[in-house]
């Protein structure tokens, strides 16, 4: 698609390209896709392509000044040559073959001939999709496709004594479900997910577990009865108190444990400045 | 969509035209995008650049309404996550190998690896655990080296090695697994056999003119900044390209296939392996976070598993696609399988002693 790419445009691809990772990562816009630890390298990164845009575009103009400063000074030779044969004509014509490769200012000095392949171009789809359209966090629809990826806790230290006891929609569910809630008995506790609806209704508040990008991101569900709202929007951030119910279901994509909260209130809430879990990371 | 198009006509016929250099006294980057038909000139990429990006901004509220289906906003949720999970890695890595092509005199390489081919390269599978990042950074960093004078097979050693026994990655593996201790060992071990062996087979049946490596050689007369500031310029321009093009591949699958199939896949050893190689493939997961994945696909078994860690660092869409681009795409069709097939064979054998 479209011609090769020059360097002037690579040096704006580029540009563009480190402003939008700088964007990204000094907002919380590189939340919704990659984990909070990759910040420093993404702004690191973000200000090397911008340097390097920077640089291309000097070099280029550098490149173009001399050129020219080249040919000039190639055609003020060329002319004292002339001047020379027509002056002693037996002398050998030496430089008959300089001019020709000096010519268009796209493809001047030798190796410079290859602009970029097309495939170039492709590079403008990520920064479109990162400034433009901005995609939200994965959701529901990534959630209910993807069976629970619950994995058994290494311990169950002691929750705090603050009531209601905030806790991670991971956490409760590893405890609900390889410690039968015994950390959890008579506590009233606190989850904050979003709302996914399976195929046959049943709601489900989920978090998104992240190792490293969204593209390994996988839901922990937990599933909701007792006093539910009577309309549930899948996507839409809930803070819910709860009590533990021994209640377990298996995830109908691949069988995972998901158990049950027995709701006491459920207020919306904006999403969270990470919408990810990343308590994998630590 | 119409200047695209107006575009590749113009290349198209520009090709059919004898060469003919421009005056000499052509101004630079002429900014007319219709040339009077008696001086063939081409639609120049700023001016299509900018009329590609105003269009975009103007027709903004169209796309973002395409874009509002759930499907499509997972995909471009996913494809922007793993082009800027893997962007600063690939900026790395590019960096690296443009210092190891401008300021590292080949001499050093002669002189660090073994002459004798067959020992050079274990000796650079080894080294691959110096490089502590994801396979974005192995591949610019592979292909100065090979531009640097290292024999191929060396190289290809290291390329296939540094993303799956680096230290990084072999922690995130320890994290990801820490009831079997022994997925860590087996990793290393089957990883650095495939790179090896891989190597060897380059060394006895790979031939130079599969390897299309484009010309990139610093040019005389410049400074060595400039060299290096183009270098980084073109590698990131070139793998980036195709990153772009393993992303969007990776975050249709993850869109649009089903996880059901997996647990059928499951029940079967030989086809869990089979299934859990190819799955890596495609889903061109980063190296430092397919551990992760792979600890959680807890319906298939260790082997299965390990299947997918060896497989993936060496072999997916993503880096098919950036192998292609900076190899050429001969190498890359006939590497890519046989790597491929060497990564399952290792994984089965080690997972058959280790785990």
């Amino acid at each position: 698609m479209g011609p090769a790419v020059n360097r002037q445009s690579q040096a704006a691809v580029l540009f563009l390209l480190g402003a939008a990772l700088l964007h990204a990562g000094t907002t919380d816009l590189y939340l919704r896709y990659v984990k909070a630890g990759l910040r420093p390298l993404l702004l690191a990164s973000g200000a090397i392509l911008i340097v390097t845009a920077l640089a291309t575009a000097w070099y280029e103009h550098r490149r173009t000044k001399t050129k020219r400063e080249q040919e000039q000074q190639e055609q003020q030779e060329r002319e004292q040559q002339q001047e020379l044969q027509t002056a002693d004509a037996g002398a050998p014509a030496a430089p008959e073959h300089t001019a020709p490769e000096h010519t268009a200012p796209e493809h001047t000095a030798p190796g410079h001939a290859h602009p970029e392949p097309r495939v170039s171009w492709l590079l403008i789809l990520p920064l479109l999709a990162l400034i433009l359209v901005a995609p939200p966090a994965l959701g529901s629809y990534s959630a209910t496709r993807t069976g629970t990826a619950l994995q058994e806790p290494l311990a169950y230290p002691a929750p705090p004594a603050t009531d209601p006891l905030p806790l991670s929609v991971v956490d409760y569910a590893g405890r609900a479900v390889y410690d039968h809630g015994r950390t959890l008995a008579g506590r009233e506790v606190r989850l904050t997910g979003f709302v996914a609806l399976d195929h046959d209704g049943t709601p489900y508040l989920v978090r998104m577990a992240l190792n490293c990008c969204a593209a390994d991101a996988q839901p922990v569900k937990v599933g909701l009865t007792g006093d539910i709202p009577p309309v549930l929007q899948p996507d839409t951030w809930l803070t819910i108190t709860g009590t533990y119910t021994p209640r377990t279901v298996h995830d109908p994509v691949n069988d995972g444990p998901i158990p049950f909260i027995e709701v006491t209130t459920a207020t919306p809430t904006t999403t969270p400045r990470d919408p990810y879990d990343e308590s994998w990371n630590n | 969509m119409a200047i695209t198009r107006a575009a590749s006509h113009e290349e198209g016929a520009r090709r059919d035209r004898p060469q003919v250099p421009p005056a000499p006294s052509a101004p630079p980057a002429p900014s007319a995008p219709l040339a009077p038909p008696d001086e063939p000139r081409r639609l120049t990429s700023p001016l299509v650049l900018t009329m590609l990006l105003l269009l975009m901004v103007l027709l903004q509220s169209p796309i973002r309404r395409a874009l509002s289906a759930p499907v499509m906003q997972s995909w471009t949720t996913v494809f922007v996550a793993v082009v800027v999970q893997a962007l600063p890695f690939l900026v790395l890595g590019v960096l690296l190998s443009a210092a190891i092509a401008v300021y590292v005199p080949p001499s050093f390489f002669a002189r660090a690896l073994p002459s004798r081919p067959g020992l050079a390269v274990p000796v650079a599978g080894v080294a691959g655990a110096l490089l502590p990042g994801c396979e974005c950074a192995s591949v610019p960093v592979a292909g100065a080296l090979v531009r640097r004078g290292v024999t191929p097979a060396a190289a290809l050693a290291f390329l296939l090695s540094a993303p799956a026994i680096n230290p990084i990655v072999l922690t995130a593996t320890a994290v990801a697994f820490p009831r079997n201790p022994e997925m860590v060992l087996a990793r290393f071990v089957a990883s650095l056999l495939v790179a090896c062996a891989m190597g060897w087979l380059w060394q006895r049946l790979g031939r130079t003119d599969w390897l299309r490596l484009p010309a990139h050689a610093p040019h005389e007369g410049e400074t060595k900044g400039a060299a290096f500031w183009d270098s980084v310029r073109h590698d990131v321009m070139h793998a980036g390209g195709f990153l772009v093009l393993g992303a969007m591949a990776a975050a249709t699958l993850k869109a649009v296939a089903p996880e059901s199939w997996l647990r059928t896949a499951a029940e079967n050893p030989a086809v869990a392996v089979l299934t859990l190689a190819v799955l890596a493939v495609v889903l061109s997961i980063c190296s430092e976070a397919d551990a992760f994945v792979a600890a959680s696909l807890t319906q298939f078994s260790l082997t299965a598993r390990l299947a997918f860690l060896v497989v993936g660092p060496m072999i997916d869409l993503k880096l098919f696609a950036m192998q292609a681009g900076t190899f050429g795409r001969g190498f890359a069709l006939r590497f890519a399988p046989a790597t491929f097939a060497l990564a399952i064979v290792s994984a089965v054998l080690t997972g058959w002693v280790l785990l």
